[in-house]
């Protein structure tokens, strides 16, 4: 099986999953869903990093590699802090 | 750190984001949850850093602090209401990061020599979404923010322009994959920046949730493409994840709201907000409608076993939660049992209204979906409704020729008794007249969310 085709696996398979897990979460807790989805999609700074850490880059590559990892870096505190504190607020009644 | 213990290391990353999103099943649940999150995303950094492929850091851990040092902060002082504005912002920075990796990489392995045709055509698609995800996140943002008009923008040939703008770009990316120019690289991606503004300009303020939730998906569908581009797992199985919750949640905001997913799309819908004007009594008077005082509402309130409270946007904009809980407070001592109904569309994204309780210390034990709660209606003394509108119309279920006809609603006519807060008598986002403010067991409370529920509690607390 060839590189490409093994990363169509991955990403149908990973489409399922996500799927069934999504369903799965309660309806009260969508606005951190979205939070959560949106640091995890900070992920994107593994792509940035390999980009401004490029064995033969040019000074540009790095300029845009460099602003990558920055814009990704938001994402992922931004994200899992806000996430964080909306979880926190989230209780049960008292007894 | 070997090419393989790399891969097993973004497989456990990916693994924990899925228990993390798996946590949110249940506020019980979900700190765990981005505990987990938290955890994978720490894994996939190390690993990434520690691999062989990073040749150098240069100023790498600059910009990491940087980005923490804007991204915390903002998180710590975001107000609840805001949120959308927040996730709106933060999506336009996954589309824009998606971008600049795409480019980024064509230079290095063009430099390097190491460019081919599906990696080409892989780059032409990441661009794509992740330029759409860009500009389009930062007019959703600019609307939310009120930077700019949450009308919907529609002018004629709009649906054309924007074909011919998405025929344009296919052209130049079959040119770039083709033949490799760079130039084609780049004039795709300003063409994708100007359709990402022309698709969410027409798109009304009301429309929101649906916008946030696309947009979500976008950003996924942005982080999965770019991993296609590295061949790298982690990027592709959390693009996945991620894009598939957006287009979820979009599902979930247009059933709620009972639309095509196309005609949110295509815009147009929700025209101005603020119409009409006279006085809301005089108006109220003129229709029909009955119209009571606080102390009337206080009163019903207090003497009664249950009250459904059905929080709208109209309640957040008027910053009326933690007033409203305060009314909780004193009802409870009286022994009325609360408990609060939640339309999926209430709020501005989805699971907003849920979190503006939580902010105000309202249990989530007594905020119930829709579907848990319609059934409890009937047995309701009082359902006192706070700036919500559409969502409570019986039009929905009664009357074929409304335009709301067959939307979910929540059943607030089946109460002993109605209260409906409301600032004038002006109809809805929808643009409809409400069957249930003429309703015999219903009367309007006219005033200001906030204000109409500190009387409230003054005149519960007078009894």
């Amino acid at each position: 099986m060839s590189e490409p085709i093994i990363a169509l696996y991955v990403f149908v398979l990973a489409c399922f999953v996500g799927y069934f897990v999504i369903w799965g979460v309660t309806p009260s807790l969508h606005t951190p869903l979205i939070s959560l989805t949106n640091a995890i999609s900070g992920i994107i700074l593994v792509g940035a990093l390999l980009v401004a850490g490029f064995e033969s880059k040019s000074g540009a590559v790095g300029a845009l590699g460099f602003l990558a990892v920055l814009l990704a870096s938001i994402n992922i505190f931004g994200g899992f802090v806000v996430t964080q504190r909306m979880l926190a607020m989230f209780k049960k009644k008292k007894k | 750190m070997s090419a393989d213990t790399l891969a097993l290391a973004y497989l456990v990353s990916a693994v924990l984001f899925i228990f993390g999103l798996k946590g949110l099943t249940s506020p019980a649940t979900a700190r765990r949850g981005n505990y987990a999150a938290i955890l994978g995303m720490i894994i996939a950094v190390v690993a990434t850093l520690a691999s062989p492929e990073m040749a150098s850091y240069g100023l790498i851990a600059v910009a990491v602090v940087i980005g923490a040092a804007i991204g915390i902060p903002l998180a710590l002082k975001i107000k609840m209401t805001a949120m959308p504005q927040l996730v709106a912002m933060l999506h336009s920075f996954v589309g824009l990061a998606a971008v600049l990796v795409a480019i980024g990489t064509y230079l290095n392995r063009e430099a390097a020599g190491a460019i081919n045709t599906l990696l080409m055509f892989e780059l032409a698609v990441g661009t794509v979404i992740g330029a759409i995800t860009f500009t389009g996140s930062i007019v959703a943002f600019g609307k939310l923010q009120g930077l700019i008009g949450s009308a919907p923008l529609v002018f004629k040939g709009q649906h054309w322009l924007n074909l011919l703008i998405g025929l344009v770009i296919v052209a130049l990316g079959a040119d770039f994959v083709a033949n490799h120019h760079f130039v084609s690289l780049v004039l795709l991606t300003l063409l994708s920046f100007a359709l990402g503004v022309l698709l969410i300009v027409p798109i009304g303020g009301a429309d929101m949730p649906v916008v946030i939730s696309m947009l979500n998906s976008y950003s996924g569908w942005a982080a999965a493409a770019t991993g296609f581009t590295l061949e790298n797992k982690l990027l592709i199985v959390t693009g996945a994840l991620v894009g598939f919750s957006g287009a979820i949640l979009s599902y979930i905001m247009c059933r709620a709201m009972n639309r095509a997913f196309l005609s949110v799309i295509m815009g147009g819908f929700g025209v101005g907000e603020e119409a009409g004007g006279g006085s809301a009594t005089a108006d109220a008077a003129e229709k029909g409608v009955n119209t009571a005082g606080v102390e009337d509402a206080a009163y019903w309130m207090s003497e009664a076993e249950t009250v459904i409270v059905v929080p709208g946007y109209g309640m957040a904009v008027a910053q009326a939660q933690h007033a409203v809980k305060e009314l909780m407070e004193v009802l409870e001592q009286r022994g009325v049992g609360m408990k609060f109904a939640i339309h999926p569309v209430a709020g501005r994204m989805p699971g907003h209204m849920n979190v503006l309780l939580a902010e105000a210390d309202i249990p989530y034990d007594q905020v119930f979906e829709m579907d848990e709660i319609n059934p409890d209606f009937g047995s309701a003394d009082v359902a006192l409704v706070l700036g919500a509108n559409d969502v409570t119309n019986p039009a929905a279920k009664e009357d074929p020729s409304s335009s709301i006809y067959g939307m979910p609603i929540l059943e607030v006519s089946r109460a002993r008794q109605i209260f409906v807060v409301k600032r004038s008598m002006r109809p809805g986002y929808a643009g409809v007249d409400n069957l249930l403010y003429y309703r015999p067991n219903c009367s309007l409370v006219f005033g200001d969310a906030k204000e109409v529920c500190e009387g409230l509690t003054a005149a519960v607390k007078a009894l």
